[in-house]
């Protein structure tokens, strides 16, 4: 269980997914700008690569190594990913229509993102099983649910500040992302 | 000829995709902590690059419409595949650096943009020219950075130190993770100052990739661009109706003077 509460935390946190391993990065400063936004995108994040690395790590272990094929694991991954959100999407589209309108726009959004094929590889690198994969996925998801919440709150406030006009734009959201990078180092020391 | 040399400028000048179109963010912020690593992921993307633009383009009239995004993602993804064996076995050291980002220039948008943009629409020997010039700028984007990292944070260029350690001091936060948003950041606002054609200072439009979607319709980026007019719109039909607002109550202001 503490092997499970560590795996989640380092996912979460100490290797933060956009901060500390820039995956995700288009969606973090792209969809930061309002926090229900950003909470949406988030939720629909979650979601998608909790079951991505449950089924990635599925196909790794009893697919891909008994066959003796390891070595198209990007070629799996990326096909079972893309599939998987067009299916999500259908589903939910049919059988949960409240859950589909709050998640609905971002579901096509997330599978070009790295973050998810990002995840199920390092599930594989590191050697993880199926419960550890969906609870590193997880983690990693909170991770990013947590650094673009944060990320739109500040946007919503820098709105109103004066800024010099060369760092209007991306270059603040930017530098704001270096802070909260900074921030996010320090954890380092808890695991 | 004239048209190769043309793909060339465009890509590493005009429509450099580092500085210009800000596209593929996850490398260039991730693996460009020194120069060696900027130069050999540059250049990794650029021979899957080459390679999976000629190949789309030799398979355009072959690939149906409907499912040519699927087609080009494992036609990609295979390239990806083989180049990462190849680094493996023959760069270790370069693999080793670089690790899961190799897999992941798979969902790298200038190589399915390029597929779509261009490679999908022209001959071959144009395309192959077209994702050299792409690489190239990739690569001189990815080295620039690269350079004023590790100058920077760790005092060398290229890993050979210049300056001793007495009498410069080297601010190592900026070979670490925040160094990389720090060095991006400086760099728009230079962009922005000089007012240098950039997909981060077009007017109004403010997302990694500038929203470029000319330059990637068809992906799953264009659904993103989507959002962000929808956005746009919903916030203009605020500030409208806020306007509208005021003026009524203006109005009725003015009334009730009379």
């Amino acid at each position: 269980m503490a092997h499970l509460l560590m795996i989640f935390i380092a996912a979460a946190l100490v290797n933060n997914v956009v901060l500390s391993q820039f995956l995700g990065i288009c969606p973090f400063l792209g969809v930061s700008k309002k926090v229900n936004t950003a909470a949406g995108m988030g939720a629909a994040v979650i979601f998608v690569i909790s079951i991505a690395s449950v089924l990635s790590s599925l196909v790794y272990q009893y697919i891909l190594t008994p066959l003796h094929i390891t070595y198209l694991q990007t070629i799996a991954f990326i096909l079972l990913i893309a599939a998987l959100v067009q299916l999500v999407e259908m589903i939910l589209k049919k059988m949960m229509p409240s859950l589909y309108s709050a998640l609905g726009v971002y579901l096509p959004l997330i599978t070009t993102n790295c973050a998810v094929l990002g995840v199920a590889l390092t599930n594989v690198t590191k050697e993880y099983g199926v419960l550890e994969s969906f609870i590193n996925g997880f983690g990693t998801a909170c991770g990013f649910t947590i650094s673009i919440i944060i990320m739109a709150g500040i946007r919503e406030r820098i709105e109103y500040n004066n800024i010099p006009n060369a760092l209007k734009g991306s270059p603040i959201v930017l530098v704001t992302a270096g802070l909260m990078a900074i921030a996010f180092c320090s954890f380092a020391g808890i695991i | 000829m004239n048209k190769c040399v043309e793909r060339l400028y465009n890509g590493i000048i005009k429509e450099n995709p580092t500085f210009v179109l800000m596209l593929g963010m996850c490398p260039t912020l991730a693996v460009t902590s020194s120069a060696i690593n900027g130069l050999g992921m540059g250049l990794t993307t650029a021979v899957v690059l080459v390679m999976s633009n000629a190949l789309i383009s030799l398979l355009r009239k072959v690939i149906p419409d409907k499912v040519r995004i699927p087609a080009f993602i494992v036609i990609v993804a295979s390239l990806v595949t083989i180049v990462q064996l190849l680094l493996q076995a023959y760069i270790p050291s370069l693999y080793d650096a670089l690790g899961i980002y190799i897999p992941l220039i798979v969902v790298n948008c200038i190589i399915l943009g390029r597929a779509e943009a261009y490679a999908s629409q022209n001959d071959v020997l144009s395309s192959a020219f077209d994702g050299l010039g792409m690489g190239l700028g990739f690569t001189l984007g990815l080295t620039s950075i690269g350079i004023v990292r590790e100058i920077i944070g760790s005092g060398a260029v290229f890993g050979l130190e210049f300056a001793d350690k007495i009498h410069y001091e080297p601010a190592s936060i900026f070979v670490m993770a925040p160094g990389a948003f720090f060095v991006l950041a400086m760099l728009t606002a230079l962009q922005n100052k000089f007012k240098a054609p950039s997909a981060t200072n077009v007017e109004g439009i403010e997302i990694s990739c500038g929203g470029n979607c000319a330059s990637c319709s068809g992906s799953t980026c264009a659904a993103n661009h989507g959002i962000l007019e929808a956005q746009k719109a919903a916030e203009k039909a605020e500030k409208l109706a806020q306007a509208k607002k005021a003026a009524q109550a203006k109005q009725a202001k003015a009334k009730k003077e009379d």
